[in-house]
């Protein structure tokens, strides 16, 4: 029997049971959330953001319905309680309305968990328990290793921002670097933009019909371990994911009314990646890279893959009047399934050159380009920011689609190219 | 995508401690100035040795040619560490756009420092270069390196000269960074010679003109032996800015340790 068989085999075995197994976990998760509460409450603030954002498409849509303008406004409190012990309690709600897109408007808890840490002997312990997000990776362009946190897609184009993720998070700190066990009892869908949004895809995307490879669907209990380090100058991480793909495939399917749609289908998939950066003088060497199975390919056939995100971001400090820095980064993209992937980005060179000019107003103005190495397209973005005051920020962002080749993933998207202004107060 | 572009720095200062020069009971016959700065450089930090761990809060108070003020709210723990250099954690609290963003520091005494940066909003953990010595702190007049360890190997001394200084006597004496990343040539300090508290620092660019100068008007002493100073006022004579910093709520022998410098601790930070 192949190595794939029996874990076919054993995948079935564990279906029913991981299904409970997740619903007691995330049962224990919130008790656990709960726990800190009873012990005496001996600091606790009250934080966030509200921002109002607006964006301008210049040109006209390719759907009827979709609109040129957006505002849209967002609260993000954030409370934290702290016990005697230093161990903590954090909730952190979020909301969108936005005026073009019904899907945009949507709320999110993006954290709420408990916050235990210790130490035993020459090691240093941490639990979280709850909805928490968590970061792995080093390189700018794209965040290829980093898959533990579904990407709230209606958010950003760029899959910065992420949802919430229910687990049960463990740290082993010593000497010999930081072991990581993650339990995530609970999956997340990813949002997609409504009807009426632009940056999505030509047929609309159905999130009501998703279906996945596992019996246990969003109950399925996927795990992950990491394993990081420092050495001198350098910082690595290993890690090791076996669960429901973050990123969906795509079936076509039809709606309600009849119309066509794309319905997202999770399978499940195993990930080993390495992320590691050297930092040696003003230089950043960065280097990104996971080998995944049980994804299907754009043909619809699964197929083992390699992918890695390569490069590097040098600085100038003080250029300019003196006390400006200015920084140069660069990072290679591939996918070794080429024609066959599924993302975009499968054999592309980002480049980008970001200014700090280091005055009060921390006025920040980044430029970059990626270009795919086999096709035309070509987008551009530039992101500024500044600070009005102790509480108020600016920031301003354009994206650009140029040249979008017709057989690239984002074709639809040729006509999106969009302007960004949003103004937060900060508490 | 997000990039980092507010860069703080690690602050060690603990100023009272790195120009220190002091002056030995029983001096050496024949000693060069180069000799007598090194050697009272190291027993100005001997005064300080095991000071253990310490947390303060800071003020930062920018002033523009103009009079426009800002401010910038740290707070600071350090960790001494007596066979390489010592080790720091900042967190920002104000501006409030950079709110819970943490800055670790394992400095040494050579080569370039360790530096991570933690940013909440996206929950991650930065390795940072630290060869960034002459840019500014979060736009104010101090340069990181004001601000980071000021490790003895990391300079060259020289004593220049006694002088009054207030109702002290201050040994005047200058040292110069080794390393070429400096925004500076060097530093003339005043340091009195009863508990080598440091009360001015003019600092000279490369092209050696006065650029800057430090004075801190008060120091208090900490369990009976560690002087540091309760302001700073750092002048730019080049730009007319100033800033001054001022230390708050100073906890010596806090319950630190390693485990609280590390970056899983890191993400833990407020």
């Amino acid at each position: 029997m192949t190595y794939r068989g029996a874990l076919a085999r054993g995948a079935l075995a564990l279906g029913a049971l991981t299904r409970g197994a997740s619903a007691l976990l995330l049962g224990g998760l919130l008790l656990l959330v709960a726990l800190p509460v009873g012990a005496e409450t001996v600091f606790q603030e009250v934080t966030g953001r509200f921002t109002l954002e607006g964006r301008y498409f210049p040109q006209s849509s390719i759907q009827s319905g979709q609109r040129e303008h957006s505002l849209s406004v967002v609260a993000e409190p954030e409370i934290y309680l702290e016990n005697e012990a230093g161990h903590g309690l954090i909730l952190k709600p979020f909301f969108r309305y936005d005026s073009a897109d019904t899907r945009r408007t949507h709320w999110d808890i993006r954290e709420a968990y408990g916050l235990f840490f210790g130490e035993f002997e020459d090691s240093e312990w941490e639990l979280r328990a709850g909805i928490d997000k968590v970061f792995w990776g080093v390189v700018e362009s794209r965040h290829l290793v980093d898959v533990i946190n579904q990407t709230d897609l209606v958010e950003a184009p760029d899959q910065e921002e992420k949802l919430g993720q229910p687990m049960l998070h463990g740290t082993w700190l010593n000497d010999y670097g930081a072991f990581e066990a993650f339990a995530l009892p609970y999956f997340r869908k990813r949002t997609f933009p409504g009807r009426a949004g632009r940056l999505r895809t030509a047929l609309q995307i159905d999130g009501e019909q998703t279906t996945y490879e596992s019996a246990a669907k969003q109950h399925h209990l996927d795990l992950a371990a990491r394993y990081s380090h420092s050495i001198g100058a350098l910082d690595f991480g290993l890690a090791w994911f076996e669960g429901t793909n973050r990123s969906p495939a795509f079936s076509l399917g039809f709606d309600p009314g009849g119309s066509p749609v794309l319905v997202p289908f999770y399978e499940q998939m195993r990930q080993y990646s390495l992320d590691a950066q050297v930092t040696t003088g003003a230089w950043l060497l960065k280097f990104e890279s996971f080998w995944r199975d049980g994804e299907r390919n754009a043909q619809g056939l699964e197929e083992d893959y390699f992918a890695l995100v390569g490069g590097f971001e040098h600085t100038w400090y003080g250029v300019l009047d003196g006390n400006t820095d200015l920084g140069l980064l660069l990072e290679i993209l591939y996918d070794d399934r080429g024609k066959r992937a599924t993302v975009v980005t499968e054999g592309d060179v980002f480049s980008a050159v970001r200014l700090a000019f280091n005055d009060e107003a921390s006025t920040d103005i980044l430029f970059g380009i990626m270009q795919d190495l086999n096709k035309s397209t070509r987008s551009l973005f530039m992101e500024a920011n500044r600070r009005l005051s102790d509480n108020i920020t600016l920031g301003f962002e354009a994206t650009a689609f140029l040249n979008v080749h017709k057989n690239d993933g984002q074709f639809s998207l040729r006509k999106d190219s969009f302007l960004q202004l949003d103004l937060t107060y900060h508490y | 995508m997000i990039f980092l572009s507010r860069r703080p720095a690690a602050f060690l200062s603990a100023l009272a401690l790195g120009a220190a020069i002091a002056f030995s009971a029983a001096p050496v016959l024949a000693e060069t100035p180069e000799e007598k700065g090194l050697r009272i450089a190291h027993e100005g930090e001997g005064r300080d040795k095991g000071f253990g761990n310490y947390t303060a809060d800071q003020t930062m108070i920018l002033r523009n040619k103009r009079g426009q003020e800002s401010e910038r709210h740290l707070r600071i723990s350090v960790l001494e560490n007596e066979t390489d250099g010592d080790k720091s954690l900042i967190v920002f609290n104000r501006p409030r756009d950079v709110k819970g963003t943490a800055m670790l520091t394992h400095s040494h005494k050579v080569e370039d420092d360790d530096q991570w940066l933690f940013l909440p909003a996206l929950k991650r953990v930065k390795r940072i270069s630290s060869s960034n010595k002459a840019g500014s702190f979060m736009g104010s007049e101090f340069a990181y390196e004001d601000m980071t360890s000021q490790e003895i190997e990391k300079y060259t001394y020289r004593w220049l000269r006694d002088e009054p200084c207030g109702e002290f006597t201050c040994w005047v004496s200058e040292r110069s960074p080794i390393d070429k990343k400096s925004g500076y040539t060097r530093q003339v300090s005043w340091v009195d010679q009863e508990e080598y508290r440091v009360w001015k620092v003019e600092y000279y660019d490369r092209k050696n003109s006065h650029l800057k100068t430090l004075t801190v008007p008060s120091h208090q002493q900490y369990l009976g032996k560690h002087w540091r100073a309760d302001e700073m006022l750092m002048v730019n004579h080049l730009t007319g800015k100033s800033t001054r910093l001022i230390w708050q709520n100073y906890v010596f022998g806090a319950d630190l340790d390693d485990s609280d410098f590390t970056k899983v601790s890191l993400k833990r930070a407020r």
